[in-house]
């Protein structure tokens, strides 16, 4: 099943590192938002002497950017593929359908870990003292958050008609998801209605579960989210795979 | 006659209330290049990609090498090779990526080398894909459906859009993989290609098999007429020429002369007749109908762009 898998997902990194601007947007974006706002209000949730006091933790921030970018240009990706006949292509091959998305999923989960490392560098570079969460644990939980958060863009690739319409669909299912996180103020102070549906998405339980690790939590004390983040992935897969469209 | 290397029988498929193919039944034999022809939208696509096993048939049997394409598709693909209509590649993929990719799939190859030599494609291996023209970006398709050396090869309206030069290239490309033995299954909406390219041919049209045959057989059949037509200042030539062999009618129009007529000997009788009775000739041309003519004559209407 895995026949393909690696040679795919190399090739198709370095297809997506030869298009500058998606290069730019992944990994330089969400680096310099932090570099910004952490200017601005400190970094790691620690305020700057003489500046505001940070409103939020502004790498939690970024993690998430890094993840809502994975995924924006997932869904554009799938789009194209589809448009262009490409993912028809592929499946004329030997390689098992899994293994074609599959790909995809690897090449973000590895993007992923190069934007957050530049997070780390510009961390230490800019903010000393202030990054001291487990980066070994921080790492794994943005990863767990991003396939999370990208079996969602399964789903939404499968309904988007057209590549035109990917980056705008994607848009606005994700930008209103990280609003309701949690992150910009607590999921209590929604009204019980939209907590419900707060908590039905991967992005609340990824600050959660983000957040909860970078203060030094244990995983296990963070297991709900955890839960919660593979019951999402679980779902979303299962829809995905009714649902995706090959042409 | 050679064996039958793809079989379909009653096949049927729909797209909701949209029937797209209805009770088609062909055999494609070994070594041939078969070619279903048929306008846009006549059902050609969809048939043959419910014998490549990328769509499952509402009603019918399709055998391919002796594989049932859905449920053998994983030991089909290492013996077909396929190119899709208006197929693309990822924008910036290498030629060599992607013929590297395709060879790590299959359990046999040809060598990469080589097949991009053949194909004209040596000097464009570190090309990205959106970089190629509409010609190369084909043979690079072909290249793909080749690479694992299969049996049957599959190629779906493969010159559309392309110039005439490319497009002749291309057809030369086909018949090298034919004279290599291989099996070739092809759809075209362009007579002129059928024509040129195909041993046989299956005529299709809203989703139904209307003739089979070869090219030559068709005509044969459905447009028998030929036509000679000639210029001679000679008075009273066409009057002359009437009752040779297999004449039915002549025409004329000021020095240009027309005899319509059909049969083996209407031409050499006319040859014979224009000697015998001496006749000055100025211009000498004969007008033998086409496959086109074929489509035109069963379907009522010509073939649509």
């Amino acid at each position: 099943m895995l026949k393909g898998l690696w040679a795919l997902a190399w090739l198709e990194t370095k297809i997506f590192a030869r298009e500058p601007m998606g290069l730019v947007g992944t990994l330089g974006l969400p680096v310099v938002i932090f570099i910004l706002l952490g200017r601005a209000f400190g970094a790691g949730g620690r305020s700057v002497p003489g500046a505001a006091q940070a409103p939020f933790n502004v790498a939690i921030l970024a993690a998430l950017l890094i993840a809502v970018s994975a995924v924006l240009s997932l869904v554009a990706i799938m789009a194209i593929y589809r448009e262009g006949g490409i993912l028809k292509r592929l499946r004329a091959t030997p390689l098992a359908p899994l293994t074609i998305l599959s790909a995809h999923v690897v090449v973000k989960l590895g993007f992923t870990l190069a934007s957050l490392a530049l997070l780390m560098a510009a961390g230490r570079q800019f903010f000393p003292g202030a990054m001291t969460p487990h980066w070994l644990g921080f790492s794994a939980a943005l990863l767990l958050s991003v396939l999370s958060i990208l079996s969602l863009g399964f789903v939404v690739a499968s309904v988007v008609p057209t590549a035109r319409f990917a980056q705008p669909v994607g848009a606005a299912v994700l930008y209103p998801m990280v609003v309701l996180s949690g992150l910009f103020f607590p999921i209590e102070a929604l009204p019980r209605t939209l907590e419900v549906v707060a908590w039905g998405l991967p992005t609340t339980h990824a600050v959660a579960l983000m957040q909860g690790i970078w203060d030094g939590g244990g995983w296990a004390a963070h297991w709900d989210h955890v839960a919660g983040l593979a019951t999402i992935f679980a779902v979303c897969a299962a829809v995905a795979s009714k649902t995706f469209r090959w042409e | 006659m050679s064996a039958a290397v793809i079989t379909v029988s009653h096949l049927r498929k729909t797209y909701g209330a949209t029937v797209a193919v209805d009770d088609v039944s062909l055999e494609v034999r070994e070594g041939e290049i078969f070619g279903l022809i048929g306008p846009n939208g006549a059902g050609k696509t969809t048939t043959m990609e419910c014998v490549e096993g990328l769509r499952r048939a509402d009603r019918g049997i399709i055998s391919v090498l002796g594989l049932d394409p859905v449920r053998d598709a994983s030991a089909l693909r290492q013996r077909i090779g396929v190119q899709h209509q208006d197929a693309h590649l990822q924008k910036r993929i290498k030629v060599w990526e992607a013929i590297d990719l395709w060879a790590s799939l299959y359990g046999r190859t040809v060598e990469a080398g080589a097949l991009l030599a053949r194909l004209g494609l040596e000097g464009k291996r570190d090309a990205w894909f959106m970089t190629l023209s509409g010609g190369q970006k084909q043979r690079l398709f072909i290249a793909l459906a080749l690479i694992h050396d299969p049996e049957v090869v599959f190629l779906d309206e493969l010159t559309t859009g392309l110039d005439p030069q490319a497009r002749r290239a291309i057809w030369a490309l086909v018949t090298g993989i034919r004279d290599r033995g291989k099996t070739v299954f092809l759809t075209t909406h362009l007579m002129e290609e059928a024509e040129r390219l195909c041993d046989r041919v299956a005529i299709i049209e809203h989703g139904r098999l209307i003739e089979m045959g070869t090219p030559a057989d068709l005509v044969a059949t459905h447009c028998p007429e030929r036509r000679v037509v000639f210029t001679s200042d000679s008075p009273g030539v066409a009057e002359r020429l009437k009752d040779a062999p297999g004449v039915r009618h002549a025409t004329t129009e000021g020095q240009t002369h027309t005899l319509h007529g059909e049969g083996d000997d209407f031409v050499t009788g006319i040859i014979h007749a224009v000697a015998r009775e001496s006749i000055h000739v100025r211009g000498f041309r004969t007008e033998v109908p086409t496959l086109e003519d074929v489509f035109l004559k069963l379907t009522g209407h010509g073939i649509r762009d």
